[in-house]
């Protein structure tokens, strides 16, 4: 009864959107059954003719179906980039099968005998297809599209992850937020839309002979109308935007924006996570959200737009351990602080950069930092009996980074062993391994430890109103409290939410914060 | 000018057709003159649908030529000339999504005949074929017996009139009763009297009954081409004797005539019993109604007696 109601309220909210996505799911389906039509039945009728062919085609067509629907997109991208085209093509490879397939069968299935007696009464062969073959087929045939149809609503819901849109922006949008709610408002007006082409066939299907001819003449109009409904919310405004579906539906990411800004006529599209900075570099989108130490940003030539209205929370990051290491070790403690507030955002971008992308080691980009820096001091030899600290990091390219400095920094200023157990998936296990005290200490962001682990109630996120101290204070006091674990200070960076703009076109339109983008985008 | 023979409408010369190694067609020529009925004779496979099928061009032959009235088939469209041919087989073939009125029509459709005469002419045949058009005209071919759909498949290649008819076995899935039936019907047709037919089957009552003459075909060759009679009594060689062995006798009954045994009839005392009967009555026909009224006739014996002896001097 909740669900239901959240369900509702979210439609109600939501409800521009919804029927925005419904149009274009509707679109999409159409466009790509029509073209697998167009191509699959012409296909099928000169298998029929051709029989040695059938099982190659067939047997393309087959093979075809077992290909993951995201390896298609992903294969049909770098030819078709993004937007409808990968979308319909995907579709319509997933379409061809049933109606060349049921086609085959269909004709195949007309009594041979009704056949000769045809050709002998003096049919032509086109006489003998148009009125004969084809009718009597019919119903084999219309299963076979119904069946298309179907998978075509199903597959319509992967568009989202090309900028195609359709009802697959929720739905992606709720499983990255792991909302049930969000999904479900995506889910079922896909199936009932899947239920409402399955019904509208069978309801032409049903006709009687005589009137087919003229529905199905309806049917050739009102198809590709259906698949223009894709266009008509079209991008109308000065900029396109392209975000992941995560960013589309969390609260503090563009709804939050929105209202903070006023981005109200900014048209966007929503994009897989993995897509989102090759459409930005290749300018089929102009705004993105990503995150603000990226190494991407330095790569395609990006450019962060300051959040000077202080929207997104602040994800700054910080070593968190375990007190008895210091306890044990207090000459550890300055040596940790030795990286406080020492890297900025564009520092930390420049150095992913250097590891993401040109593939540099951790290990030599985190030495070659602090050497410039003046930091680096090396390796202490080896002392007998020393006592170990374990690093942990998750699993990606900054915290590797961040791991290694810290490693270099221990092993040059104390004589302490450093083990570094890198990689440990995610939040919960590299926090769980440190209250386990499977490791010492890691690197964490401020935003995460806040949003994540200690999930305070909405009343003490807003009295915290996303000021960077405030979020460090209260992170580092309800840690102590409640896990017995300490917070050291931050280094410097902010590995946040950020909206990006191509630098080139960012300087020519002279936006540099996000105020300016709404400023821009309202004139 | 009882000399000149009449001019044949349909002429097949040297017909062959092969599939792959075998072939199911062997040089095979006949011709027909207006108004005859040839049937195509042999067992299964023996290639005579084959034939019949080279007529209307629905199989290319490898080798021979048809001509009809004169042209050689294949200097016209094939549609063109299976319109003026009709058509007739043994799994009947009706469009099932047309209704009997509409199977019935195709042909005079597409010839573009006037809506209304179509309509007189369905209306006609039907009503001919026993099937009547109130009731029949407007129902599906699934909603017919065997053998109403075959006579629908007869009233469809009668339609828009053609001079020659082709028969593909066209009472061969129906039941020995309505087969009589629809072959009696088919043989007193109006529509049927003066066509050119030319009849496959594999029935040899059935070739006797219809045919003036019979082509008897074995393995792709033509065994015999002559008047049921001739292929009966004068057989060209063990294959012909031995295709009608079995039923012999009940053919020769059939075949022969008061007139053939006439004159190996005692002529004192007389037999009146037999004056009633017409000379083309065959034999078979005067011994049931003979022995209909009184199965120890006295004139079975001296008729039996006469019977073998014209059999014997026709077969000589």
């Amino acid at each position: 009864m909740n669900l239901l109601s959240e369900l509702l309220d979210f439609w109600q909210l939501q409800a521009g959107k919804l029927a925005e996505q419904t149009l274009q799911h509707i679109g999409l389906t159409a466009a790509a059954v029509l073209l697998a039509v167009a191509l699959g039945v012409p296909l099928g009728l000169w298998l029929t003719r051709r029989p040695r062919w059938a099982p190659l085609v067939l047997g393309v067509a087959g093979a075809l179906q077992t290909v993951p629907s995201i390896a298609l997109l992903g294969f049909l991208i770098p030819w078709l980039g993004i937007g409808a085209a990968p979308a319909i093509v995907a579709l319509l490879l997933y379409s061809l099968l049933p109606i060349i397939r049921n086609t085959v069968t269909g004709i195949r299935g007309v009594s041979p005998a009704v056949v000769e007696a045809a050709r002998g009464l003096g049919l032509t062969d086109g006489q003998v297809l148009r009125r004969v073959e084809l009718p009597l087929a019919l119903p084999v045939l219309m299963a076979g599209i119904r069946t298309a149809a179907v998978i075509g609503v199903g597959v319509a819901t992967l568009a989202a992850y090309v900028a195609a849109g359709g009802l697959g922006e929720f739905i992606f949008g709720g499983i990255a937020l792991n909302n049930p709610v969000m999904i479900l408002a995506g889910a079922l007006p896909a199936a009932a839309l899947a239920l409402a082409f399955d019904g509208a066939l069978a309801a032409v299907q049903r006709l009687s002979l005589r009137r087919l001819p003229r529905v199905g003449a309806g049917l050739l109009v009102l198809l590709p109308l259906l698949g223009a409904l894709y266009l008509l919310p079209g991008a109308v405004g000065r900029l396109r935007a392209g975000f992941s579906p995560e960013f589309v539906g969390r609260a503090d990411g563009l709804p939050g924006l929105q209202r903070a800004y006023g981005l109200r006529r900014l048209p966007s599209v929503v994009l897989a996570p993995a897509l989102v900075y090759e459409a930005a570099r290749a300018a089929d989108v102009d705004v993105i959200d990503g995150y603000s130490t990226d190494g991407r940003i330095r790569a395609y030539g990006l450019r962060v737009l300051r959040d000077d209205r202080r929207v997104f929370p602040p994800y700054y990051a910080a070593p968190v351990l375990r007190p008895a290491l210091l306890r044990a070790h207090p000459e550890l403690g300055p040596v940790l602080n030795l990286l406080s507030g020492q890297l900025t955002d564009s520092a930390m971008t420049e150095l992913n950069y250097r590891v993401d992308y040109l593939h540099q080691e951790p290990r030599a980009v985190a030495e070659a930092w602090l050497r410039a820096r003046g930091l680096w001091r090396a390796p202490r030899p080896v002392v007998a009996g020393a006592a170990t600290v374990r690093l942990g990091s998750k699993i990606f390219g900054e915290q590797y980074i961040l791991a290694e400095m810290y490693a270099a920094l221990i092993r040059g200023n104390t004589d302490l062993q450093v083990q570094t157990k890198t990689g440990l998936g995610g939040t919960t296990i590299c926090f769980e391994a440190l209250r386990s005290g499977a490791i010492d200490m890691y690197p964490e962001y401020t935003g995460t430890g806040l949003q994540v682990l200690l999930q305070p109630p909405p009343a003490v996120l807003d009295s915290l109103g996303g000021r960077p101290a405030a979020v460090f204070e209260y992170v580092q006091r309800e840690f102590g409290r409640r896990y017995g674990l300490q917070w050291l200070p931050p280094l410097g960076f902010n590995n946040t939410y950020a909206l990006l703009m191509r630098r080139q076109q960012a300087r020519q339109l002279g936006i540099s914060s996000l105020s300016e983008l709404g400023a821009y985008l309202g004139r | 000018m009882p000399d000149t023979p009449a001019l044949p409408v349909i002429r097949a010369r040297g017909l062959t057709k092969r599939y792959g190694p075998q072939r199911v067609v062997d040089d095979v020529s006949f011709e027909l003159t207006a108004g005859e009925t040839l049937v195509l004779l042999g067992p299964s496979g023996c290639g005579k649908t084959t034939v019949l099928k080279m007529l209307n061009r629905l199989v290319e032959p490898d080798a021979g030529t048809v001509e009809i009235n004169g042209q050689d088939v294949r200097r016209q469209r094939p549609e063109e000339l299976r319109r003026g041919l009709g058509y007739v087989i043994q799994q009947v073939g009706l469009l099932p999504h047309y209704s009997v009125a509409d199977n019935v029509a195709v042909v005079p459709r597409l010839l573009g005949h006037a809506p209304a005469a179509i309509e007189a002419r369905t209306h006609e045949l039907l009503t001919r074929l026993h099937l009547p058009p109130d009731e029949y005209a407007g129902r599906l071919p699934h909603e017919l017996s065997g053998g109403q759909q075959q006579r629908v498949g007869l009233a469809r290649a009668l339609a828009a009139d053609p001079p020659i008819v082709l028969l593909d076995e066209p009472f061969g899935a129906l039941d020995p009763v309505v087969r009589a039936g629809i072959r009696r019907d088919f043989r007193e047709l109006p529509e049927l009297r003066g066509k050119t037919v030319v009849l496959v089957t594999h029935d040899v009552a059935e070739a006797f009954e219809l045919a003036d003459r019979i082509l008897l075909l074995d393995a792709g060759r033509v065994q015999q081409l002559g008047t049921p009679r001739e292929l009966l009594l004068k057989p060209a060689n063990d294959f012909v004797r031995r295709f009608f062995a079995a039923e012999r006798l009940a053919l020769q009954l059939r075949t022969l005539t008061l007139a053939d045994v006439q004159p190996f009839l005692p002529t004192a005392p007389p037999l009146p019993a037999l004056a009633r009967f017409h000379l083309d009555t065959p034999v078979q026909t005067a011994l049931e109604q003979l022995t209909a009224a009184d199965p120890v006739a006295a004139a079975v014996g001296p008729l039996m007696h006469a019977f073998h002896h014209a059999l014997q001097a026709a077969s000589a």
